[in-house]
């Protein structure tokens, strides 16, 4: 099967991942390669359940309460790009509304 | 002790030594960053990060009387530290620094043992050559033309060099087993959520498990007794407590090793048919058994790791988007800044995953793709305990050549994704690998063979593969044998 | 054409726990910004997620009140966006499998109790806050605080079957009544702890097949609901009697200025890609979990209501009342004396709940202050006419202020109360001697002089008398006086 390239621009847009017009067409490509060869799994005779997780019997569930990792004020946006005050700074989400 | 006879010694009698005072700390930490091991790092490039203060500080606070006490460590730099960045070997994380120690990096440092630093790796263990790095790739110390293998490259070229004794990787679909082998050293996967993964930076969190890397096959054993603990921060671990591996010199009688020759009748380096050939007949010599079979081929699992570990990728990979740390390009909309923070931030390897498994969980492919591959991983699942059903463990190759060029794969990521061809299953399964290093190939390259065992069969691992390193110190049929990095003696 | 409404909701209840669904930072609400945050919550690089019990049981409690079926494995699934306020990107929610099944929630319709189906409830976490962007120099920035990140959340599903846009404020009412009545969640949806969102479609009055649906957001009070859902009934009504289509679309209600608007988004916003969270084993719901959820089931509000109308013989629209918290309903039950549940709930009803509104306090508040032996005692004085009605209500206003049962507070205070029938019947007899032609018209037959004979008797009490007491008294007396007279005149 062949991946188009306005379908891996899809995928792009979805990923939130720029990828530049001119690489689109490889991209769509060597992703293409890689799902041909991932056909390859219509040899098997798939009848199985699918795997959801090596889930331990059963996990015991975590007590309610503090775990001593929450983090001081300054250490929790010491890595931000973009801080004040205590928030973490972003442009806008462009809330695009018909009145 | 001077630093010159400490750099190739094992961690466990750099350990005595420390422990009966008879050398510091910090002096072994010091010892892989002085002339000989020095030289080594100019060509090889394994580490990403360090600085001596650090390591005096390391040394310093590291308890003086336990397992590990003063054994230098480099850690693969997706296991967050606070002391050194973690950069998962990307332009994305930027000058990130974490707040707090992965589980498995604690557990060292309360075993006495010294991080020196970090290790350069494939971005987000994504690769099996190490070029995949944004900070440059690491040689091979045994040819500097060619590739260490990956993506935990770093910390196996490490080792095999003499920075460190003792280094810990990521293996999510072969990222510990095959560096290993490419560098000649011995290279643990665990058994799925017996190494705590609080703190490894996630790649396809199903299949992702720390694996260590080191020369002698009691040093894998001290550090799996430190790390094989339930850790209440991780909830996919295993239950129950891990096995017992201080049986790891208790050698192989009675035995049973699985020889799926069908797996290597093609498309396997001569070499590695030498080495599997000479494995078994050391492993029979020592008193196990041969028990052939045939085996599901590796490309069914290759298939469906890549749509599997990409569909996880593509999700953990998400919250690398310049918002809270890391990375950020500049941009006035939130949705150009999430694409080009992310396009910018993210190499070329990552990027084409990422769309890969965002592929395979898309609306109307997520059937084909990712539940298909779901089933084949039970699939897989049930092979393997069909397997073991019949033997104890799995004698098999850990690649399909020796290390190769530089620059030979990076623009086929088919051909890259199937030199994982033989360890891939484990992940799939959940079940633990081990490289051991065969000596060094007529080409001068190191060559190995890979164990597998069901869950849990971490001892037996150990015990085969020190029976064949106790032969191999006394077999000296390949050339160059006796060369600098190859099975170094105490 | 007259059209049929069909309304189905979605609610996100946030859950009372001590800290977040999968980290240990507090669930507070209004800490300072980004204090109650971790590696987990923030989404930092190589941290895990594990489910918080209480949670877990909170979920199961609501299901065990709504009938629900509870499955024995569920999934957690990561539901995959981009938002600022969302760390990982992804929203560890439930999909395909989710805890609860079924069930319904009880609702009065056109007089009767309508069971409202229930399509499931599943266990989720919340995402921070983001807030409307302000100047920056010469760039518009918003602010993001992920306090609220990773709060668990209830999302509740009705099938669509509610009818109007009464009967969804209905819904909502009786929703935050229950999780409050099972003390899961405060419901406070001006805190946003009750959320709502609402899929609304038209169909021919009459027909089976559902019109095209439209989902309203933002729905943040219980009157938001209400109107929004009209304004939208009326927008799409307009269109189809137009001869018109309704497009697919979501809306948000904009409470301020009573309108909806459109948004305009792309179709892969919605393509949320969910798979099994590979960070969080299969949620199996042991049989301690279940028999947990099963005791701890309380007597239902809507059941409670029942028996306060059908056996303690309450007016309806008393056990509506008494029943809207399981707080007022408890203390109800345990303060009326003897039978008397008729005039202790008119004591809740009007003085107690004023007291509340007046003093901005909790019934609790009032619970704690005058436990219910106290206010039984209290009552069972009332119920025994010992409290003349100005003395009954100052001695109420007394009781949360002040110890001590109700002699003592009298006598605290110094008030004598001239109740007792000892004291009465003297005043009595000499009030009808001193007015023997009143007394004889009364007995002649006359009711108006009864009224003027019952105010002198409450004179000669110094108004502390209570006026029933005092007109049994005069009738009894009256009937003695009659008897002989009669006998005379025989
Ligand atoms: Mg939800
Ligand atoms: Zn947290």
């Amino acid at each position: 099967m062949a991946l188009s390239r306005a379908e891996a621009a899809r995928i792009a847009e979805l990923a939130r991942l720029h990828v530049p017009e001119a690489e689109l067409d490889r991209v769509a490509a060597q992703l293409s390669q890689v799902l041909d060869f991932a056909a390859a799994l219509n040899e098997l005779q798939l009848g199985d359940e699918p795997l959801t997780a090596f889930a331990p019997a059963d996990a015991p569930l975590r007590i309610d309460g503090p775990d001593g990792r929450t983090l001081d004020a300054e250490i929790a946006t010491a890595n931000a790009p973009e801080a004040e005050a205590g928030f973490f700074l972003v442009p806008p989400v462009v809330e695009d509304l018909e009145p | 002790m001077t630093a010159v006879e400490t750099w190739r010694r094992s961690a466990r009698s750099v350990a005595e030594e420390v422990r009966a005072g008879r050398i510091t700390a910090e002096a072994a930490a010091e010892a892989g960053f002085e002339i000989p091991a020095a030289r080594w790092e100019r060509d090889v490039h394994a580490i990403l990060s360090t600085d001596r203060s650090a390591r005096a500080h390391a040394a310093a606070e590291a308890p003086k009387q336990a397992v590990l006490s003063g054994v230098p460590v480099l850690l693969k730099d997706n296991l967050c530290t606070v002391d050194h960045p973690t950069t998962c070997g990307s332009r994305i994380l930027g000058e990130w620094r974490s707040p707090y120690d992965a589980t498995v990096v604690a557990r060292l440092r309360q075993a006495g043992a010294v991080v020196v630093g970090k290790g350069n790796m494939d971005e987000f263990a994504m690769g099996s050559s190490t070029e995949f790095s944004a900070f440059g790739p690491t040689r091979n110390p045994y040819d500097l033309a060619r590739v260490p293998g990956g993506s935990s490259g770093g910390p196996a070229a490490a080792v095999a060099y003499g920075l460190v004794p003792l280094a810990l990787g990521s293996d999510t679909g072969g990222s510990v087993r095959q560096p290993a082998a490419f560098c000649g050293v011995l290279g643990l996967k665990p058994t799925y959520g017996r190494l705590s993964r609080y703190g490894l930076v996630a790649f396809g969190s199903s299949l992702d498990q720390v694996g260590i890397f080191a020369r002698h096959v009691g040093d894998v054993a001290d550090a799996y007794r430190v790390l094989a603990h339930r850790d209440p921060f991780d909830a996919s671990m295993r239950e129950g407590g891990a096995p017992d591996v201080s049986t790891w010199d208790a050698g192989v009688k009675g035995l049973r090793f699985g020889w799926p020759a069908n797996l290597w009748r093609e498309g396997v380096d001569q070499a590695i048919v030498e080495a599997l050939e000479r494995a078994a007949g050391w492993l029979e010599r020592a008193g196990a058994q041969r028990v052939p079979f045939e085996f599901l081929p590796g490309t069914f699992a290759v298939a469906t790791y890549y749509l599997l570990a990409t569909a996880e990728a593509s999700s953990n990979l998400a919250r690398f988007d310049g918002v809270r740390y890391g990375f950020r390009a500049r941009s006035d909309e939130l949705g150009s800044l999430y694409a080009h923070s992310r396009g910018e931030g993210f190499g070329p390897e990552v990027r084409r995953r990422i769309l890969l498994g965002t592929y395979a969980l898309s609306a109307g492919y997520h059937d084909e793709y990712y539940l298909k591959a779901q089933r084949a991983r039970t699939r897989i699942v049930r092979e393997y305990a069909a397997a073991f059903a019949r033997c104890d463990v799995m004698l098999l190759p850990a690649t399909p050549s020796l290390a190769f060029k530089l620059g030979e794969k990076t623009d086929d990521p088919l051909a890259m994704y199937l030199s994982d061809v033989f360890t891939i299953g484990a992940n799939l399964a959940g079940i633990p690998g081990l490289s051991v290093p065969m000596g060094l190939a007529a080409s001068g390259l190191p060559s190995a063979v890979q164990l597998l065992g069901p869950a849990d069969s971490e001892p037996r691992l150990l015990q085969a593969a020190r029976a064949l390193e106790a032969e191999g110190r006394s077999d000296k049929i390949p050339r160059g044998y006796e060369r600098e990095f190859a099975w170094p003696g105490k | 054409m007259a059209w049929e409404v069909v309304i189905g909701l979605e609610c996100h209840v946030q859950l009372k726990t001590r800290s977040k669904m999968f980290c240990g930072c507090p669930n507070t609400f209004g800490a300072e910004p980004n204090t109650n945050v971790c590696p987990v919550c923030l989404g930092l690089p190589g941290a895990l997620p594990r489910a918080n019990r209480v949670a877990i049981a909170h979920a199961l409690l609501l299901g065990s009140a709504l009938g629900c079926r509870v499955r024995e494995e569920s999934v957690f699934a990561r539901k995959q966006y981009f938002y600022p306020d969302m760390p990982k990107n992804y929203q560890i929610s439930q999909y395909d499998r989710p805890l609860c099944e079924g069930g319904e929630l009880p609702i009065e319709r056109d007089g009767v109790r309508a069971g409202i189906a229930l399509t499931r409830i599943h266990c989720e976490e919340d995402a921070g806050k983001s807030f409307h962007p302000e100047r920056h120099g010469d760039r518009r920035l918003s602010r993001v605080d992920f306090n609220r990140a990773g709060v668990p959340l209830l999302e509740l599903v009705t099938e669509p079957v509610l009818r109007s846009p009464a009967e969804c404020a209905a819904f909502l009412t009786a929703l935050r009544r229950l999780v409050r009545w099972l003390g899961i969640s405060d419901g406070d949806m001006e805190k946003g702890q009750l959320r709502c969102d609402a899929n609304v479609s038209l169909r021919p009055t009459g027909t089976t097949p559902l019109g095209i649906k439209t989902e309203l957001k933002n729905l943040n009070t219980i009157k938001g609901v209400e109107r929004g859902v009209t304004a939208e009934i009326a927008r799409q009504a307009a269109i189809l009697d137009a001869g018109g289509r309704v497009t697919q679309a979501t809306l948000l209600f904009d409470a301020d200025r009573d309108r909806l608007a459109l948004m305009r988004t792309k179709e892969q916003a919605h393509d949320y890609r969910y798979f099994p969270d590979p960070d969080l084993p299969v949620l199996r719901v042991s049989e301690a979990l279940r028999a947990e959820a099963r005791n701890a089931t309380p007597e239902l509000p809507w059941a409670r209501e029942a028996r306060f109308r059908d056996v303690l013989q309450l007016p309806a629209y008393d056990a509506a009342v008494l029943t809207d918290s399981r707080e007022l309903s408890d203390y109800l039950e345990s303060c009326a004396p003897n039978g008397q549940h008729k005039l202790a709930g008119n004591w809740l009803m009007t003085e107690v709940l004023r007291w509340a509104n007046e003093q901005g306090r909790s019934v609790s508040e009032w619970s704690a202050r005058v436990p219910a032996e106290r206010f039984r005692d209290f009552l069972a004085r009332v119920a025994a006419r010992e409290l003349p009605g100005p003395i009954a209500k100052q001695v109420f206003a007394w009781l949360p202020e002040e110890d001590g049962d109700v002699a003592t507070l009298l006598e605290r205070h110094g008030v004598k109360v001239a109740s007792g029938e000892a004291t009465l019947r003297p005043l009595v007899r000499a009030v009808m001697a001193e007015h023997a032609t009143v007394v004889a018209q009364v007995l002649a037959g006359e009711e108006r002089p009864f009224g003027f004979l019952v105010g002198q008797v409450m004179k000669k009490s110094g108004g502390q008398a209570v006026p029933q007491e005092v007109q049994r008294l005069l009738r009894e007396e009256l009937a003695a006086g009659r008897a002989p007279e009669a006998g005379r005149g025989s």
